[in-house]
């Protein structure tokens, strides 16, 4: 028994939380890619790794520089930067000179994040924004796809690897055209199974559809992402491919083409959905994919580039705080009527 | 296949799921809370006027005399809870720190305890307006948390017909489980005091309202229903805030009661099982509002328990009678650990919204790093009330309540599920509560 009263609190109700917490879901994000990140070292060995950890030492390295010294330790346990940085290098080519890898994390975070006020104030995804920075600024880098070795020679790197900063990189001769730029500018298919299993060349971590796809139902079962996300992305890149294909199958690729080549699946699960740059209702959620989906499309068959998932996000991102103020839901009890 | 047919049952949406947290004490008896020395009676325990003291300082008092008598229409009686002497009138602690007008009794320790009150005339003899300032005079307030004078409702407006009465033994706070012991050790009490109000107001059905968590009330209820009562049990889904009177009458009637109007308004009246127990006891023995159920509870407790306190009890007593708190218990609570109010000292008394004690220890309230929001949409997808909690934190954060009014901030029912579901660990419905009292108070000096 208390001889003395306890030193009491009074902190304000409700004393009871749920266990997720924000850092955590940073982290299942980072778990949830896991599979899909080792299936890219697999197929583009050494070389690979060291891009993707180009790319997250410029994150963090920029997270830390220009963080307040009494936040930075917050800042980088948090595990956004470290997302930020393993996403976009996901989404480089695997013989990407590691120079330019680390400027694209140092801008991801800089201007994609950091210039917003950090963490839950961009606009717009912060590896997209490093991605469309690194495909401007060095445009031949980004769109020269070299095969993958292979695990067999797995220390093996690209002549281009560790070109020295700011230098311009020199390639091996033998390249090899994405399944995206076969389609779009030789007409040639490549098997669905290649794509499934990520068999193609491309960028390191969207080449494996079906890894992605076992992550993102991983995420969808630990609630880290929103299910109608993906589901209406992917719904209406089918429809929309579905109905060209339908008009002339000898000109327009497939549905199941489109859903597994390109980045179409890791921007699907993995960068709509970031909570931040992504609208809060479900209603909102829905238009913003079908938006996503149409851009999509839009720019793969009508567009310039084979590639346009990048460039739908980030326009569907601008459209987000629209979407989110004419989306809000009807308030309990309002707008009933009473006689 | 009632419970099956409950789960298909659309029920209110959004909401949350957090742990029950009533092992502890779902099956403990009640037991009855010895007497103490001294009793502080807080004058103004309900919402509406205070009442008024009539007793002075000096004066004997019996158990169930009448210490304050009703300030106005909103307002209610107030008992002596002891036989003993008036020791003092003034400020004394009030749950949640602050001081407020109390009355202050000390125990004659050799007197009886006894209760010699009046029986009330029978209720079938009565008028509804009778009833009405019967009700005002037995103290009972809404004893399911907003403390609203119980007779408040009754009164009902010119050309409203009730159609349903609704018991609501949801009691969905976790940890909380005084209302369930209600409704099974005293079913009798609870379906005469439904008998009382359905038969005055005229009503055409009544209901209980039970989550399904609770099968032992359910069943002793049904057990207990004669016939020839129109009376039935409801189970319902286990989410919180099932027990959110709006909530319930959407979950149970499938009505949306529009805002800023009362179930009363749609003829539905909604009264704590709690509630119409004590109106029953009234009425069969003219035992006034004097002692209240309270769960005693929370990982800070050595023996957790269901205990009928005398008003005005300090909490420092209950604990005691408890057992004592664990050393390193660093929060008491009274009321639930969803809405309750935190106690600033344990010499705070027992009042008639005191529904639960709860003790935390330091490793249950620690609150984790903050971390900016992320729209991560989850306390949108728990507000029962459909609003934006993530848009109404920002706002509130930058001061901007006007602004805050606009996403109907004054819509908010304070249930803290958006806090709960906060994986930011954004301290999101406190926000909402210092928004909601600035534009009170800024109402309040316009006028």
């Amino acid at each position: 028994m208390n001889v003395t009263d306890p030193r009491l609190l009074v902190q304000p109700s409700p004393l009871l939380k749920q266990r997720m917490r924000t850092d955590q879901a940073m982290r299942d994000v980072l778990y949830a890619l896991l599979p899909a990140t080792l299936a890219g070292l697999w197929y583009f060995g050494l070389a690979a790794l060291l891009v993707i950890l180009s790319s997250i030492a410029g994150a963090l390295i920029t997270e830390w520089v220009f963080s307040p010294a009494q936040a930075r330790s917050a800042r980088l346990l948090d595990s956004s930067g470290l997302l930020t940085g393993l996403l976009l290098g996901l989404t480089l080519p695997p013989a990407l000179p590691l120079w330019m890898a680390f400027i694209g994390g140092a801008v991801a975070i800089g201007l994609g994040k950091l210039v917003w006020g950090g963490l839950g104030y961009n606009l717009f995804n912060p590896s997209l924004v490093g991605r469309a920075f690194l495909g401007a600024t060095f445009p031949i880098a980004m769109t020269t796809w070299s095969p993958g070795a292979g695990p067999a020679d797995f220390f093996q790197v690209y002549e281009s690897t560790l070109t020295p900063p700011f230098m311009q990189a020199s390639y091996d001769a033998v390249t090899a055209a994405t399944p995206l730029g076969l389609m779009k500018f030789e007409y040639q298919s490549t098997p669905l199974w290649d794509l499934v299993i990520g068999k193609t060349s491309g960028c390191i971590g969207e080449t494996s559809g079906l890894l992605l796809i076992l992550g993102g139902v991983y995420l969808a079962f630990r609630r880290g992402l929103d299910w109608r996300m993906p589901v209406s992305i992917l719904a209406s890149v089918l429809l929309f491919t579905g109905a060209l294909y339908l008009l002339d199958p000898a000109k327009y690729p497939g549905p199941l083409f489109s859903l597994f080549s390109g980045g179409l699946l890791i921007g699907a699960i993995y960068m709509a959905t970031d909570p931040v740059t992504s609208p809060l209702t479900p209603r909102g959620t829905w238009i913003f994919g079908v938006g996503v989906g149409l851009l999509v499309v839009l720019i793969r068959v009508f567009g310039g580039f084979p590639e346009g998932v990048m460039y739908a996000i980030l326009l569907m991102n601008s459209a987000t705080p629209l979407i989110d103020r004419y989306t809000q839901s009807r308030v309990f009890g309002k707008g009933i009527k009473t006689e | 296949m009632n419970a099956l047919a409950a789960l298909f049952k659309r029920g209110f949406s959004h909401g949350i799921h957090p742990d029950e947290l009533k092992d502890q004490t779902h099956a403990l008896p009640t037991q009855r809370m010895p007497f103490v020395e001294r009793y502080t009676l807080p004058v103004h325990q309900h919402l509406g006027a205070p009442p008024r003291p009539v007793v002075a300082a000096g004066q004997r008092v019996q158990r169930g005399q009448l210490v304050a008598e009703p300030g106005a229409f909103v307002s209610t009686a107030l008992h002596s809870p002891v036989t003993g002497w008036v020791r003092a009138i003034g400020p004394r602690r009030f749950p949640g720190g602050r001081y407020e007008q109390a009355i202050e009794i000390e125990a004659d320790r050799y007197a009886s305890q006894r209760l010699r009150v009046e029986s009330p005339p029978d209720w079938r003899s009565l008028s509804l307006e009778d009833f009405v300032s019967l009700v005002q005079h037995s103290g009972i307030v809404g004893l399911g948390g907003a403390s609203l004078p119980a007779h408040v409702k009754y009164s009902l407006r010119e050309g409203v017909k009730i159609k349903t009465l609704i018991a609501n033994g949801a009691e969905c706070e976790p940890y909380l489980t005084n209302d369930h012991r209600i409704m099974v050790e005293q079913p009798e009490a609870l379906l005469r005091g439904i008998e009382i109000l359905h038969t005055l107001l005229g009503a055409e059905e009544s209901i209980i309202g039970i989550e399904l968590n609770k099968p032992d009330a359910i069943e002793t209820l049904r057990a207990h229903i004669r016939s020839d009562q129109p009376i039935r049990v409801v189970p319902l889904r286990v989410k919180y805030p099932q027990g959110d009177s709006k909530m319930m009458i959407k979950s149970i009637l499938d009505v949306e009661v529009p805002a800023g109007l009362h179930a009363a308004d749609l003829g539905i009246i909604m009264n704590n099982v709690s509630t119409v127990a004590a109106i029953a006891d009234y009425f069969a023995s003219g035992m006034p509002y004097i002692d209240r159920m309270v769960t005693v509870s929370g990982p800070g407790i050595e023996y957790p328990a269901n205990l009928v306190v005398p008003l005005g009890t300090p909490v420092r007593e209950v604990l005691r009678f408890c057992g004592g708190v664990r050393e390193d218990t660093r929060e008491v609570v009274m009321g639930g650990p969803m809405m309750g109010t935190p106690v600033a000292s344990l010499d705070e008394p027992v009042i008639k919204s005191s529904s639960g004690l709860l003790a935390f220890t330091a490793e249950h309230i620690a609150r984790p790093t903050e971390y900016p929001c992320i729209r991560c949409g989850r306390c949108v997808e728990a507000c029962p009330y459909f609003l934006n909690p993530a848009r109404l934190a920002k706002l509130a954060r930058a001061r901007l309540y006007d602004e805050m009014k606009a996403f109907q901030v004054m819509e908010c029912v304070e249930c803290g599920s958006c806090t709960y579901s906060c994986p930011s660990g954004i301290p999101i419905v406190q926000m909402i509560r210092t928004a909601k009292n600035t534009l009170w108070a800024k109402k309040s000096k316009a006028e």
